[in-house]
């Protein structure tokens, strides 16, 4: 009777929980249904978490002498893990958030390769099926884990440059068919009956090594401005691997949330190779950036220096003016700056509008959460194919810390590394500032006719002292002049 | 009466492509603005393997079991409670105009009227 009680309560649970968790994602669809979105999972995740302890009623009899010390294992891990997840995440600087996130997903690929260890060093993966299904969760959710953190070291710049290897790739494939052949050789001598699982841990152990090694080896090689890509698959990894773990412990609502993630980390993914106009493949599989050789034809104009007050003057007399922040605002912290300059233009009846590349930081969306963070509001803030049309029409266009995203070679140069790349059209406006540090180029190599258009000037020296200095140049024309 | 669960072969992969289906139609309405909360969450929604790792940990008979299973629910209750923690206060930070923050007449919108310029961008895009 309570056998057939908890079963019937744990399944209605699970089946309220995987709905709540699904419509909290739905509910993400606007910035203000988003909000309380995530608090309709977090409900879904807690009723499920909780009613999950009704499967002391139906463990294996083998477990039942451990189960006070089981019970109290799960509390303190629950307690432990969440505690200080917890802390972290409520701690952790917004601009730390793809770390923050690159480590928690990490945390999920590894706890769905623990619960596959479990499967497998404990004998309990029947027939072939099964047997294959918890050896691809566990490789998918070893190399989420270690390929996670080594992400997290790459954007925490614990890892500086990039590992660049001639042959690594190859290297690695051999790496990934090893796992996989270890795999196959595990199921192929299980299925035969020749040998159970249980008598073979040190094939097991050697499997997860593989796995954890293939995980660091593949993110090793890539680059800062990738992250966003990498991110993304790895997210579609832990989905993937707790999904394959949800079929394994017949859990339907493991099966369903896990998937749901794979699929949301798959579109993210694509949507950023398609924004950084490259293969997924390229992306995770090849190198970028010193290979692309080619002669730039002669560019010309000149680049036209300014100083940050001239600037800050010009626009705060423009009908409109269009913002481009870009990964070197986020470096320099200069997002509240910037904000308090728009405050000002707005106060004396500029239209201002942000205008946001998908590939802007070192996630999807970054540059949009870290200005929520600065308080622009977010009617102010359009993406890439709502506003790119409105250039043309618009007084000015101030390009702060962004460079290949606003290369109008994108465009045009057939030849260029970036053309096809969809681009601000920050070229199109009459007229065009550029707050960079130095003459530096971008991510790409590449020079940036934009900067030496002839209405383009340049603004050189640090985000947010430029902010600052334009914000004083302005407030210094008096209020009589703030509020004409 | 028994209520267990008992899901086969071909029933797991037709949970999976429907799902599949379901996450990509799901996610594709969710505006490029929140795509970090989106990561962060959906993040968060794979924490759910939280409840296999109490199951299987409720489930250990052995040492190495347990202090296998012990990991498990660890790195899931961190997954859990930490992708909530940053999802929460990201989507905490995006306001409309006219909430704190000084501004123009003219950008001055009501939280409702920002509904149809949400909806805009949630039509299908002309490729």
């Amino acid at each position: 009777m309570i056998v057939s009680l908890s079963q019937l309560i744990i399944g209605s649970v699970d089946l309220i929980a995987a709905f709540l968790l699904m419509f909290g994602l739905w509910r993400m669809a606007s910035p203000v249904t988003a909000p309380s979105g995530i608090l309709v999972a977090g409900v879904g995740m807690l009723v499920a978490v909780v009613v999950s302890f009704l499967y002391v009623f139906t463990i294996d009899a083998a477990a039942k002498p451990y189960l006070a010390l089981n019970v109290g294992l799960a509390v303190a891990a629950l307690l432990i893990g969440g505690g200080v997840a917890w802390w972290s995440g409520r701690k952790v600087a917004i601009t730390a958030m793809p770390q923050a996130v690159a480590l928690f997903n990490g945390m999920g690929g590894g706890a769905a390769g623990a619960i596959a260890a479990v499967e497998l060093f404990g004998g309990r993966a029947h027939g072939a099926t099964q047997l294959i299904v918890t050896l691809a969760g566990a490789l998918i959710g070893a190399v989420s884990l270690s390929g996670s953190v080594i992400a997290w070291a790459k954007l925490d710049s614990l890892l500086k440059t990039p590992l660049k290897v001639p042959g690594l790739q190859v290297f690695n494939g051999a790496v990934l068919l090893l796992a996989i052949v270890v795999g196959g050789y595990i199921v192929f001598v299980v299925s035969s009956g020749s040998t159970p699982l249980l008598a073979m841990p040190q094939l097991i152990t050697l499997f997860f090594g593989i796995a954890l090694v293939y995980g660091i080896l593949m993110t090793l090689p890539i680059g800062g401005a990738d992250m966003p890509v990498v991110i993304s698959v790895y997210n579609a990894f832990t989905g993937l691997a707790v999904g394959l773990e949800g079929f394994v412990l017949q859990n339907p609502a493991l099966m369903i949330a896990g998937m749901l993630v794979g699929a949301a980390g798959l579109l993210l993914t694509l949507l950023m190779a398609k924004a950084m106009n490259r293969s997924v493949a390229k992306i995770l599989f090849a190198s970028f950036g010193p290979g692309a050789k080619r002669k730039q034809g002669a560019i010309k104009g000149s680049l036209k220096p300014v100083q940050a007050s001239d600037a800050g003057i010009f626009m705060r007399y423009a009908k409109s003016v269009i913002i481009v922040p870009g990964y070197g605002l986020a470096v320099s912290q200069g997002q509240g700056k910037l904000f308090d300059f728009v405050k000002l233009l707005q106060a004396a009846g500029v239209s201002v509008k942000f205008a946001i590349h998908p590939v802007a930081g070192r996630m999807p969306g970054q540059m949009d959460v870290l200005l929520a963070e600065a308080g622009v509001p977010y009617d102010l803030i359009e993406q890439l194919t709502d506003i790119n049309d409105a250039f043309k029409e618009t007084d000015v266009a101030l390009v702060i810390g962004a460079n290949d995203v606003v290369n109008p070679e994108a465009r045009t140069d057939k030849t260029s590394p970036i053309y096809g790349m969809p681009i601000l059209n920050a070229d199109q406006a009459k007229k065009c500032y550029v707050v960079k540090r130095g003459e530096g180029k971008g991510y790409a190599g590449i020079v940036n006719p934009l900067f030496y258009a002839d209405n383009t000037f340049m603004v050189y020296g640090d985000a947010a002292a430029v902010c600052v200095s334009m914000t004083e140049a302005v407030r210094g024309l008096g209020s009589s002049a703030a509020a004409a | 009466m028994n209520f267990e669960i008992s899901i086969g072969g071909f029933v797991a992969v037709y949970i999976f492509m429907i799902t599949g289906f379901a996450g990509w139609v799901i996610i594709g309405r969710v505006p490029a603005i929140l795509h970090t909360p989106l990561m962060s969450g959906s993040n968060f929604v794979h924490g759910i393997v939280v409840v296999g790792g109490i199951f299987t940990l409720l489930n250990a008979s052995s040492v190495p079991e347990q202090a296998i299973g012990f990991v498990a629910v660890l790195l899931g209750a961190g997954n859990v409670a930490g992708g909530f923690a940053v999802t929460q206060r990201m989507l905490a930070m995006f306001k409309p105009s006219g909430q704190g923050a000084a501004h123009h007449a003219s950008h001055a919108r009501s939280k409702k009227s920002t509904g149809p310029a949400v909806v805009k961008r949630l039509k299908p895009k002309k490729a």
